[in-house]
């Protein structure tokens, strides 16, 4: 894409000027000028709580800016409310997608579509669905509803809902977060689809790597205010990682050789169906050690989120057998599964991992609350549970105005320390942490594996599920590899390399990798 | 000038204690209009509500004896609709527990000791209400079916039971409808005028409920259910079994109003236990915002608003569903409110720009 970048654009499709943002106790903006040119890809790179949401969601009328004007196409312009936004050719897809999970990919297209018939011709709408998605390289079925799709084909759909609109302007917030790898890379070609049929797009990230690959310019923020703006190749990712978080930093974890022991987890031939009733897990096996780091491998929707389920008890096992500890859990209750020491930090946050109308201290004590001192004979020890959590929130450097804010006023990296705190004080033999870095920005993803690695040198057995190659061959002791719900195979992570995971990914069996049998261990005991 | 809504960062405590005040104030203001409308002066009418409800001992008794079932209905909505579980068949529950209470003191008083009759009247309707809710409960917990029309439609199963009994079954011979009057020992003492013992009742389970939900597990896991079941099922917590223990208790709370109504005021089982207190107890658990002992102060005024209505009726010449009205109209203003609670406005001074949308198109939207 770089090379399509045209040479001194005349003039910006959208100016901002001057935009200040305060919130009680936060200049989120502080007189932020920004530019987008018709056909270009701009990063917006920078930290959590660096303000490119807060910008961001002012463009598309979620928030009034105290101060500052908004140019498009170069009219002055003041954006109420989405709807002004959507009428300027402006469009978002937020991190936490807004679709209706219970509607078809089809009516949550057409959802909101002020010139519509009344009785939509779904046949039309699906059809041209299809064109869309085929143009624009975004697979999904309109007949499908939300609810069975994964979290990367949902963002297919929210993209979709933008350019069935006619969307000239294209926020994406953090698009590759929800991503695997290869979608990541589809979502490139996407991007340059976009471009030449003369859209510009502005993507917020904190991942230097999407910078270099996708965009043309890269504007860079800190602590809400614009610290550099540069053209995309003249620039390097040691250079944005400065701009953006203000000091060299060491993309490097000290981590000890694995002294495991007994296992903690055994899992034997477990079979499973997603929630579309069709089969997620077939015959997993698969051992845990205390003391070890597993990392899961695999594309989204090969039975990650299932395998986590199953474990917790939230998803019932149709056959095989789930030990923790040496006792048959099979089919175990999730309270069952708590009490045998097992924490869970789930993929979805907002929706399982948290109660967003509850405080931040109440959110903590959310597995603690059971038993003494948070709880005796039934009634609550407030003094302990704020004790514990104003506790806990300095541990995590959970940034939250008080331990009684309620949750959903958190950032969505605050909101991940918070389930964090609470999973792994509570945890006494598993840990399972689904994606447990996505969406954070560089300081909190280091901290996050930080203290997977400590719960593992505490002796608890650790089940990563990640999407990121990088984060499963820095974090993991062991590798396992995971498609249509099948173990590929097993690598040691110190010896697995990028290309036998990806050939593993893709659906290669462990004897066709080229001389890397020594590496796989057989999966189970 | 414009108005702005923006979302509040933190739920405001203020706006929580005014918005039911305020939006009192506006129905009034409406129902003024109406009153107007009929041809009457509504500072007059107004002044004649309230002295009849509570400007003398009769109308204060009698408001009590309407807040009575009002705040245990009331209370055994609200406990419900924190858990989200729509539980709109109080009627119901309440007249089932009047025809429970009714059966134990009309029959089983020849078989016990008398000193048992009221303590176990009142039991049996607690008991009545609690399967009569429950019912709702244990299919919704196991074959996720709606509550909303499970526990509507067996209001109309209840009532017409009820009336078939003080019509047919059970009815006093030489009587056109009713039941022959409870044996004294069955009767629930009164304090004043009508108004019984059940004021103690109300007021003792207000203040539990209220320490429950704030100090108890119980309520600690009702809040984390209703506000997200996913996560509650994380958690660890078992819906199906929250939710049928919690609504028993509802539906008991909904029987007790019953049982007490029959035994402290007709003291047999005629026509006029269902009144419509079970309904009116939904909109009393919203204005309360679900807090037990908001629903305490809301059931009095409504109650007063009811027997006010009686008053001008008789003074004015005006119908007495004035006072019906008015509660009606209360609920438009209360959920227009509680907009308040969540949103902050804001004015802001008049800028001369082209907008693209609508300018009252305000940040509704916004969710974060």
């Amino acid at each position: 894409m770089n090379s399509e970048r045209k040479t001194a654009p005349d003039t910006p499709v959208l100016r901002m000027q001057g935009i200040t943002k305060r919130f009680p106790g936060v200049v989120a903006n502080d007189r932020v000028d920004l530019e987008l040119y018709p056909s270009e890809v701009l990063a917006l790179l920078g930290e959590n709580g660096a303000g490119k949401s807060t910008l961001m969601n002012v463009l598309v009328g979620l928030y009034r800016p105290d101060a500052g004007e908004i140019y498009v196409r170069g009219e002055r312009v003041e954006i109420n409310s989405p709807r002004d936004a959507a009428m300027l050719g402006i469009g978002m897809v937020h991190q936490n997608f807004m679709l209706v999970p219970t509607m078809t990919v089809a009516q949550n297209v057409i959802l909101g579509i002020h010139d519509l018939a009344f009785v939509p011709n779904m046949r039309e709408v699906s059809q041209r669905i299809r064109e869309l998605s085929d143009r624009y390289h975004l697979q999904v079925d309109p007949r499908a509803y939300i609810w069975q799709l994964s979290v990367g084909e949902q963002q297919r759909v929210e993209i979709l809902k933008l350019i069935y609109r006619g969307a000239s302007i294209l926020i994406l917030d953090e698009p590759t977060a929800v991503l695997t790898p290869q979608e990541a890379e589809e979502l490139g070609g996407i991007l340059s689809v976009m471009q030449s049929e003369g859209k510009s797009v502005v993507f917020i990230t904190h991942k230097m790597g999407e910078v270099i690959a996708f965009s043309d310019r890269v504007c860079v923020l800190r602590q809400g205010a614009v610290v550099a703006t540069r053209n995309t190749e003249e620039t390097t990712p040691r250079d944005l990682a400065r701009l953006m978080v203000g000091r060299e930093l060491l993309f490097r974890l000290d981590k000890q050789p694995a002294q495991p022991g007994s296992e903690v987890l055994v899992l034997r031939d477990v079979y499973a169906t997603n929630d579309k009733a069709l089969p997620a897990l077939s015959g997993v096996s698969l051992a845990i050690r205390e003391g070890e780091i597993l990392g899961i491998a695999g594309v989204a929707g090969n039975g990650q989120q299932e395998l986590a389920e199953a474990i917790t008890g939230l998803r019932h096992i149709k056959s095989g057998e789930l030990h923790i500890n040496n006792a048959n859990l099979t089919n175990c209750t999730p309270l069952k599964a708590i009490e045998a020491g097992v924490s869970h930090i789930p993929a979805d946050r907002i929706r399982m991992g948290s109660v967003g109308d509850m405080p931040v201290a109440d959110n903590i004590a959310m597995k603690g609350y059971r038993t003494p001192p948070m709880s005796k004979h039934g009634v609550l020890n407030r003094q302990r549970i704020g004790d514990f959590a104003r506790r806990m929130i300095e541990a995590f450097q959970i940034a939250t105005p008080a331990p009684r804010t309620h949750v959903k006023f958190l950032s969505g990296g605050n909101i991940q320390k918070t389930i964090l705190a609470r999973e792994i004080d509570a945890c006494d033999t598993l840990l399972i942490a689904v994606y447990p870095s996505r969406g954070l920005d560089v300081g909190a993803t280091e901290s996050v594996r930080r203290r997977l690695i400590e719960q593992r040198d505490e002796g608890r057995g650790v089940l990563l599920i990640s999407e990121d190659l990088d984060e499963l061959l820095t974090v993991s002791d062991r590798i396992a590899v995971l498609y249509e719900g099948r173990v590929m195979g097993v690598l040691d992570a110190e010896n697995a390399d990028r290309e036998a995971l990806g050939l593993l990914m893709a659906g290669a069996s462990a004897e066709e990798l080229p001389g890397a049998s020594s590496a796989v261990d057989e999966p189970g005991a | 000038m414009k108005l702005v809504l923006h979302k509040r960062e933190t739920v405001s405590k203020r706006a929580v204690v005014l918005v039911p005040i305020v939006s009192f104030a506006v129905s009034l203001f409406l129902g003024g209009i109406l009153l107007i409308l009929s041809g009457a002066n509504p500072l007059v009418a107004y002044g004649a509500m309230f002295r009849g409800a509570f400007g003398s001992s009769v109308g204060w008794t009698e408001v009590l004896v309407k807040g009575i079932p009002l705040m245990l209905t009331g209370l055994g909505v609200a406990l419900a609709f924190r858990l989200r579980f729509w539980n709109i068949g109080a009627e119901g529950q309440l007249t089932l527990g009047a025809v429970a209470a009714s059966g134990v003191a009309l029959f089983w008083s020849q078989r016990l000791p008398s000193w048992t009759i009221l303590p176990l009247a009142i039991l049996a309707g607690c008991v009545a209400g609690a399967l009569w809710a429950g019912l709702p409960a244990v299919l919704k917990a196991v074959l996720k079916v709606d509550e909303t029309l499970t526990t509507l439609m067996l209001n109309y199963v209840a009532i017409l039971y009820y009336e078939h009994l003080y019509h047919v079954t059970w009815r006093a011979p030489g009587y056109n409808s009713g039941t022959e009057r409870f044996p004294e020992f069955a009767w629930l003492p009164r304090i004043a005028g009508r108004a019984h013992m059940g004021i103690f009742f109300a007021l003792i389970l207000a203040v539990v409920l209220w320490w429950m939900f704030k100090h108890s597990r119980w309520g600690f896991e009702l809040k984390i259910i209703g506000s997200n079941p996913t996560a509650a099922r994380y958690l660890g917590i078992s819906i199906a079994r929250s939710i049928v223990l919690t609504i028993l208790i509802s539906g008991a709370l909904s029987g007790l109003a019953g049982a007490l109504e029959v035994l402290g005021i007709a003291r047999r089982l005629q026509q006029g236990v269902a009144v419509g207190y079970g309904y009116t107890a939904i909109i009393i658990a919203w204005m309360a915002q679900l807090n037990p002992l908001g629903v305490i102060m809301v059931a009095m005024m409504m109650a007063g608003l009811l027997v006010g209505g009686d008053q001008i009726q008789m003074r004015m010449r005006l119908p007495a569903s004035v006072g019906v009205v008015l509660q009606g109209m209360l609920l438009l203003p209360m959920l227009a409110g509680s907009l308040f609670t969540e949103y902050a406005l804001e004015i802001k001074r008049p800028e001369k720009l082209p907008v693209a949308g609508l300018q009252q198109d305000v940040g509704k939207e916004a969710t974060g």
